[in-house]
């Protein structure tokens, strides 16, 4: 089997392709990196993302606050994420870092905010 | 202007976006000690606040994070280095000799500055600088604002959308949008090529199954009150849209991601001369403008496709102004840089002949296995090949001593396989 992918590893998107059979890779060629190599591998067979997004914040400066997942979690997951996220609510302040989803799906992998929130003055 | 209270200051830097951030840290690293950011908004971080999607840092901390966490790392070392600024403030004129005047929430100020970095970044194009025909209805937004109205203010900017321009706002936003429960009928791009980062095919466009139609154009906007369709057009080779092949696209918002400006009409009123290439100043290697003094990084000098080279290049600015006020002596013989045949721009615009040093070119058209050479007249002094280029992936070229020692100009050219 073969498959055409363009890299998420770094700015540099090298158009990948990807020889494979059954659930082992033959060859990948247009990359130009070991993370060519480990992302070729991931997007064929069990392909990943990084999630990030907003959550309600009650009594902030804004709104909002950004959200991101700690490390990547399975791509048919995201819009899943996503649903759930839309309920939660949380207060300011919030701290950048501070998790507000623990290991979210089992996957080991938390959600956390990406920026500082004060509370409104 | 009796009304504005004077005050002496080594070094102003207008902006605190991630260029003036770095610019301030690296001036004061480097020993300017009374320096002031001026930011307009209320906030530092510029438009990082609200990119918040991640792939930021991963030249600079080899970590892709989120907009708003790589611009904490700066607000913090800003804070850590007790670095003033003033916020919700408006710089309304600066002038040769280093006036900066300034409204502010304390009142009118007049900064009489050593040196001055211009960091102000860029504003985004807009309907009106295309010329789109139709109607005017509400719907109509640049990418950057809808990116500011749902991640920032919690407002959603409609349900069915078009986005034209593949620049990498446009194809982020075309992922957000999707996210937050919009349907996005196109991503579409009049050049044959997209604008943006290949990554952003990727993981905005084809992992959402959001078609991106090259070569094509929005050529009407339909709708009274709000968008209600648009008509979009494939173009042919000079980009004129080919008749007859119009199609109507259902939609209530349109979206703009159709390229970035330097803003800057502030350096233009003090006669900082500009490129009508990049639209940012002309510099030496020190990024120093036509007016001595006056130094100019980031997205107000070129626009960048990643804010990592905004931060080196603000770096190397920061360092030159402290240079330029802790009395370092400069200036040797100069070699004019010019663009050649398939470059767009390179930059800086002249350099000197005694220093290694790092040039930023762009090129005209994506293409495969390309050499750069280098010509001072007729010789060529250095090539360079690389596999890939893209206009939309800034090249950067090292430049060593020994290569620029003897020549009187500099001409980049793509060579001609």
């Amino acid at each position: 089997m073969k498959k055409e992918m363009i890299c998420v590893g770094c700015p540099m998107g090298c158009y990948l392709s990807v020889d494979y059979v059954g659930e082992t890779i033959r060859g990948v060629t247009g990359n130009r990196c070991r993370v060519g190599l480990e992302h070729a591998e991931k997007e064929c067979f069990n392909p990943e993302r990084t999630l990030t997004t907003t959550v309600n914040v009650q009594g902030g400066n804004l709104p909002l606050v950004s959200v991101r997942t700690s490390k990547p979690i399975p791509k048919n997951r995201i819009f899943e994420a996503m649903a759930l996220l839309a309920k939660v609510e949380i207060e300011a302040p919030v701290k950048i870092g501070e998790e507000i989803i623990h290991n979210i799906f089992d996957t080991n992998v938390s959600v956390v905010a990406t920026k500082n929130i004060v509370k409104k003055d | 202007m009796s009304d504005f209270t004077f005050r002496d200051v080594d070094l102003v830097v207008i902006g605190g976006g991630p260029a003036g951030l770095a610019a301030a840290i690296s001036a004061k690293k480097k020993g300017v000690q009374d320096l002031i950011i001026i930011e307009r908004n209320n906030w530092l971080g510029g438009i990082l606040p609200q990119c918040i999607h991640d792939g930021f840092g991963l030249e600079l901390f080899q970590e892709p994070l989120t907009g708003p966490e790589y611009a904490q790392r700066y607000i913090d070392e800003i804070n850590e280095l007790d670095i003033s600024y003033t916020l919700n403030s408006m710089v309304l004129e600066i002038t040769p000799e280093k006036k900066v005047f300034i409204a502010s929430p304390k009142g009118l100020f007049c900064f009489q500055a050593k040196a001055i970095i211009l960091a102000m970044g860029c504003r985004e194009r807009t309907r009106g600088q295309i010329c789109i025909p139709g109607t005017r209805p509400a719907g109509v937004y640049t990418a950057g604002v809808a990116q500011n109205l749902i991640n920032l203010q919690n407002v959603m900017v409609g349900k069915d959308v078009v986005i034209l321009g593949s620049g990498d706002i446009g194809m982020i936003m075309a992922r957000r949008l999707t996210l937050e429960g919009a349907k996005v009928h196109a991503v579409v791009e009049l050049l044959p090529h997209t604008n943006g980062l290949p990554r952003n095919i990727q993981q905005c466009l084809i992992d959402y199954e959001i078609p991106l139609l090259l070569s094509h154009t929005v050529t009407e906007i339909h709708g009274r009150n709000r968008v209600e369709s648009v008509t979009i057009s494939p173009v042919d080779k000079n980009l004129k849209p080919i008749k007859g092949k119009e199609k109507k696209i259902i939609c209530d918002t349109l979206l703009l991601s159709i390229g970035l400006i330097p803003e800057n009409d502030l350096s233009k009123n003090c006669g900082v001369e500009l490129s009508s290439v990049t639209g940012g100043a002309l510099v030496d290697e020190n990024l120093e403008t036509s007016v001595p003094g006056i130094f100019s990084c980031g997205n107000v000098l070129q626009v960048h496709d990643v804010v990592d080279f905004v931060t080196l290049e603000a770096e190397r600015a920061g360092k030159s102004a402290a240079e330029y006020i802790l009395g370092k002596p400069r200036k040797v013989e100069r070699i004019r840089v010019e663009a050649g045949n398939g470059i767009r721009y390179v930059l800086p615009h002249n350099i000197p002949s005694d220093t290694d040093l790092e040039l930023s070119i762009r090129v005209i058209c994506p293409g495969e296995d390309v050499s750069i050479g280098f010509f001072d007249g007729e010789n060529l002094v250095k090539t360079k090949k690389f596999r890939k280029v893209h206009p939309a992936q800034m090249i950067k070229i090292k430049l060593t001593i020994n290569e620029t020692r003897a020549i009187k100009t500099l001409k980049a050219e793509v060579l001609q396989k």
